[in-house]
């Protein structure tokens, strides 16, 4: 599946949802089956501190793809690092660098990415982009 | 003019902003310590304003200028009647409590001499901590932070302890805008005062929920923001004594605050615009005026009684929840209850508070070594209005507990 089409398959996904609570319900579920980065990787470089709530990124370059792992102390930022890492994973660096993360805006959940929110995932996003970008250079 | 009958019904009737829906549910506005919705007499003050009466102050000699200026200066006026100042020249118009603070830190701060010290609380507000500590590094002053207990209280033996005539300043929350508590204020003043030590009262949370009288309390300094007592954002107040204002040099350069201006030397002007440079926010002063006099025409005491009522309920429902602690639980307290709950993290709870139309704050709230004196991540914080009302705080709690159901599942 292309970028394109795995944030397309989120999007029907969440198009059975018309109540924002169940939209909710859905994400803070998707939240919980995320699994928790060991504590071992929740270092002070991989930390990505918001104002809200804070956010660890482990990333990993392996044949030319990135694979990333998250967590995040509050469970609904969890929830939407599952669904970035769904698109994400198994992406080659440029892939990553030019892609556009429509899926968020389309779901309803744009104010999550938004730096007034300051809960750390547009941080994410940003060094997602960085290491994508750092693993092009290497 | 004599305050009408306190009617809660009839107060929101005012504020349109309570009228509208969010996300398909009514707006519950518990988010009043960050700032306050407006009354239709405010809005009403700035359209005119812009619309007919908008020209730049202290300067004209045309009609509009006369009339702006007047405007203002009878804003000016009607706030210090209001907060009990002995003359104008005691109200300064700021941009705010933190411009307030800057102002008196940068100002009042030119006498230190390395070795002073100036006092703070542990439950004060970044605005009223930064400020002291950039003052602290350019004098080579001692900041030292009065300790508070687990409940949300100062520790008043300490407070004395602290206090000595190398005590310049004491700087202290009047009521703590995480905590709700209310300290004893009048009392500390007067053993600050004691030891020589001048006050300064951050009343961003105080002026629209008590009664303020600066010469009964004896402060050297009261500061507070327009936009929390139901006025415009970007104007506030520094009420400071006339002979302490005096004594200190300008803060800010430019128009206004000067008398005469040559290459080689400028002399300053008298107060209060000495303090007041450059063109100033004129519909921001004129429409914290208005919603001063809106205060004027309710009871404040019965509307004080109100938000007293408000807190207690809530606290008293929000007691009986398993795993909810509240942070702040201080004898003397009104408006403020903050919490949290075990294995749930406040931006979430706050989250799915918003999408049932209700609107808390959630995190450090400006006062990160409270967080870290509690040892909490933050907290979800409701703050209460003489708007608001039992229903929406029972509407609250039946969206919290939906909430708590959804997180623990």
């Amino acid at each position: 599946m292309t970028i394109q089409e795995k944030q397309q398959e989120i999007i029907d996904e969440f198009a059975v949802y018309d109540d924002w609570m169940d939209k909710y319900e859905y994400i803070i579920e998707l939240g919980k089956s995320v699994p928790t980065l060991a504590p071992e990787l929740k270092t002070q470089e991989r930390l990505i501190e918001g104002c809200q709530s804070n956010v660890w990124l482990a990333t990993e370059l392996k044949d030319g793809k990135m694979y990333f792992s998250a967590d995040s102390d509050a469970i609904i930022t969890k929830g939407i690092i599952g669904l970035l890492i769904q698109v994400f994973n198994n992406e080659s660096p440029a892939t990553i660098l030019q892609a556009e993360l429509f899926f968020i805006n389309q779901i309803g959940l744009a104010e999550h990415l938004s730096p007034t929110r300051a809960n750390g995932l547009l941080s994410m996003v940003k060094r997602m982009k960085t290491e994508a970008l750092q693993s092009l250079a290497q | 003019m004599e305050p009408k009958p306190f009617s809660v019904h009839a107060i929101r009737e005012q504020f349109p902003a309570l009228r509208q829906k969010v996300y398909g549910k009514p707006l519950i506005y518990f988010d009043n310590g960050a700032t306050s919705q407006k009354p239709q007499v405010v809005l009403d003050t700035l359209a005119q304003y812009y619309a007919l009466e908008n020209a730049n102050i202290h300067r004209g000699v045309h009609y509009l200028s006369q009339q702006a200026t007047s405007a203002y200066e009878a804003a000016r006026r009607s706030i210090q009647q209001y907060i009990g100042a002995k003359a104008p020249e005691e109200i300064i118009f700021t941009k705010g409590t933190t411009d307030s603070i800057n102002l008196v830190a940068f100002s009042f701060g030119e006498r230190l001499q390395p070795g002073d010290e100036i006092l703070i609380t542990a439950m004060e507000h970044h605005s009223n901590i930064v400020p002291w500590q950039l003052l602290c590094e350019r004098k080579k002053c001692m900041l030292r932070v009065v300790p508070i207990s687990k409940k949300g209280e100062l520790d008043l033996e300490a407070f004395e302890n602290m206090l000595s005539e190398h005590t310049k300043l004491f700087a202290l929350t009047h009521i703590s805008n995480t905590l709700g508590t209310i300290n004893p204020v009048k009392d500390l003043i007067a053993k600050a005062h004691q030891v020589g030590a001048k006050v300064l009262l951050d009343g961003a949370q105080s002026i629209q929920h008590l009664s303020i009288d600066v010469k009964d309390l004896n402060c050297d300094f009261y500061a507070f923001s327009g936009h929390k007592v139901f006025g415009p954002t970007g104007i506030g107040i520094l009420y400071g004594k006339e002979a302490l204002l005096d004594t200190m040099p300008p803060y800010q350069g430019g128009g206004d605050m000067i008398s005469k201006v040559t290459f080689e030397r400028s002399t300053y002007n008298t107060l209060p615009l000495k303090f007041e440079a450059g063109t100033p926010h004129i519909a921001g002063a004129i429409g914290l005026g208005s919603a001063i006099d809106f205060l004027k025409s309710i009871d404040m005491k019965a509307a004080a009684a109100h938000e007293l009522e408000l807190t207690k309920y809530a606290q008293g429902i929000l007691d009986t929840f398993e795993g909810l602690h509240i942070i702040g639980e201080a004898k003397n307290k009104t408006s403020v209850v903050s919490f949290i709950i075990d294995k749930m993290h406040p931006f979430d709870i706050g989250t799915l508070l918003d999408k049932q139309g209700i609107a808390v704050r959630t995190g450090h709230h400006c006062t990160q070594p409270l967080m870290d004196f509690f040892q909490i991540p933050g907290t979800v914080r409701a703050s209460f209005a003489f708007y608001n009302t039992k229903e929406e705080i029972d509407t609250f709690v039946a969206a919290l507990e939906r909430s708590m159901q959804i997180l623990g599942a």
